[in-house]
């Protein structure tokens, strides 16, 4: 796909070349890849002198890629790390969304409920069977996404602090992979990009809230990430043409409509 | 005369020709290993010194975010998940290929034998994907404590089928190839069917036999993609949950193959190189149940020839 549209771009560079069209590389997160791909081909359509190449490598490469000048723009889809600011202090972000992540578990388990601290030690293995947290009898399995995964980057900033998921977990590479596992295996939980749940897992309200968009919105839903667009320094020209459109009034409609959070 | 040796000018050329040809297609497998293992080698330098050698082979704690390398765990996975396999498959295999050659009549080894190469066939996402949904269920209810039905079990029967027409086949040869006049000879000193096969055949078979268990070794110790659906993946060194030595097959495992597929994509630096030292170690481990193998069939042979 990634290979698709670069070669599709260099294409249209050497097609376009007498145009001298300017060329915004984009990497980065995965999950915000989609996202960023449908906002620049919708921007390229009135803006015909720019070419806006996405290219995905995950949060950690999106960031880095800024400051080694291989991308004009990096793409996160969790909060920029301390220790990466520290390192690139030029590093400018931007909020261009905002991805709610859910905790659900496979239908049956009786708890619908739950805190962000029983949460946090069911994930830390502290917890290890529903009838604590007021469910039935039954041995509590943990399900997450592998090391590495924005996804479970964000869901460890925001819910365990300091504590680490536990080593016995069950780990699957994709959030489809962690939605059948959970849908298929009784007593187990996870935690899902809000873009997957369906009716095969059920959702825990956490602190009271549902996760839904309208609660994440509102703040009452806790476990909310933002998905960040990062620049060596303040954007200009091109750049900051198309980041001021994905904050304006159409492309964030367009976020909403893709099942993201907008942030205006 | 004259035309004679201008055909025998012609013939020794394309002699040599094909001799050339022949060595660099035997020469290109060579280099390719060679080029696979140095790039490999030399991805994973990084890590062998950051990380130490012997802290990466003997830590138990893979967990890159805290710069914890420990490949211990997946070196027992493959180890054990492999040998799950052998334990389940060797048999039905080794089965398989004596009821073909020995017992079947023509028409059902007709319809056997294709299907066992269609197995074969089958691509490893599907078997991952049948292993999920009804594997991984049935194996769940078995009654032990911390059971879930993802585990070394599940990822063992989907290995062990996954195997079989590799180790079937290349068996089913060996045992063809045993000459007549051992079937008729046993046959005509009084013994039955059975001691025939148990006795005679299989033994003077054994070298293909073992050529064949080693195919499949390989092949076990080198399957990806059906081994992260149904083994759980969890990094942790698998342990008996009840008194029973065999319910360590219940435990949750990660492969060496999987720790690298599940987690190269998002790795950089370090943890990048740590993933390619996997690699390393899963190379040297497959070479060395290649030698050992061969060593085996260099003794089994010498041996058979003395008798």
């Amino acid at each position: 796909m990634r290979f698709v549209s670069m070669a599709a771009a260099l294409l249209l560079t050497i097609g376009a070349s007498s145009a001298a069209a300017e060329e915004i590389i984009v990497s980065g997160s995965t999950t915000v890849q989609p996202l960023a791909e449908l906002l620049a081909e919708r921007y390229e359509a009135t803006h015909g002198d720019v070419q806006i190449v996405v290219q995905g490598g995950g949060s950690s490469v999106g960031v880095k890629s800024i400051s080694n000048g291989t991308a004009h723009i990096g793409m996160a889809s969790r909060e920029i790390k301390a220790s990466e600011i520290e390192e690139n202090p030029e590093m400018v972000v931007h909020v261009i969304a905002r991805d709610g992540i859910a905790i659900v578990t496979c239908p049956g388990s009786g708890v619908d409920e739950l805190t962000m601290d029983e949460v946090r030690d069911i994930f830390a293995g502290n917890i290890t069977n529903w009838s604590q947290v007021g469910g039935s009898d039954g041995m509590i399995t943990v399900v997450a996404r592998e090391e590495g995964s924005g996804t479970r980057a964000a869901f460890e900033e925001m819910v365990m602090g300091d504590e680490l998921i536990g080593l016995d977990a069950i780990l699957q590479p994709s959030n489809g992979a962690v939605r059948t596992t959970v849908a298929t295996t009784p007593g187990s939980i996870a935690f899902l990009s809000f873009g997957y749940l369906d009716d095969s897992t059920s959702p825990i309200r956490v602190n009271g809230a549902a996760p839904t968009p309208e609660n994440a919105a509102n703040g009452s839903y806790p476990v909310v990430r933002p998905l960040n667009m990062v620049t060596q320094g303040a954007p200009t020209g091109s750049i900051a043409g198309w980041l001021e459109y994905i904050l304006g009034d159409e492309a964030q409609e367009l976020v909403a409509s893709e099942g993201y959070l907008p942030v205006n | 005369m004259t035309s004679g040796s201008r055909h025998y000018a012609a013939r020794t050329g394309i002699e040599n020709t094909m001799k050339t040809v022949l060595l660099v297609s035997a020469l290109a497998s060579v280099l390719i290993v060679l080029l696979i293992f140095i790039f490999t080698l030399k991805e994973a330098m990084p890590a062998f010194r950051e990380i130490g050698f012997k802290d990466m082979l003997l830590g138990k704690v893979w967990r890159p975010g805290n710069d914890q390398y420990g490949i211990l765990a997946m070196i027992a996975g493959s180890g054990l998940v492999t040998l799950g396999a052998v334990a389940i498959g060797v048999p039905l295999a080794l089965g398989t290929a004596v009821f073909l050659s020995e017992i079947a009549p023509r028409w059902i080894s007709g319809i056997v034998r294709p299907s066992v190469e269609l197995l074969a066939g089958i691509p490893s996402v599907v078997y991952g994907l049948f292993g999920m949904v009804v594997l991984v269920p049935l194996v769940r209810t078995i009654p032990a404590p911390g059971n879930v039905g993802f585990g070394l079990l599940s990822a063992s029967i989907v290995l062990a089928v996954m195997v079989l027409p590799t180790i079937a086949n290349v068996s089913e040869f060996a045992i063809r190839s045993v000459p007549r006049g051992y079937r008729e000879g046993s046959l005509a000193l009084g013994a039955t069917k059975w001691e025939t096969i148990a006795r005679v055949i299989v033994p003077s078979a054994r070298p293909g036999i073992i050529s064949a268990v080693v195919l499949g070794l390989g092949r076990a110790l080198g399957e990806t993609i059906a081994m992260i659906m149904v083994i759980g993946n969890s990094v942790v060194i698998p342990s008996a949950s009840t008194g029973n030595p065999l319910s360590i097959f219940l435990s949750r495992a990660r492969t060496l193959t999987g720790n690298i597929a599940v987690e190269i994509s998002y790795a950089t630096g370090v943890h990048e190189s740590a993933l390619f030292a996997t690699g390393v170690v899963l190379f040297v481990l497959i070479m060395l149940v290649n030698s050992s193998a061969r060593f085996l069939l260099k003794s089994s042979i010498s041996r058979g020839g003395k008798n």
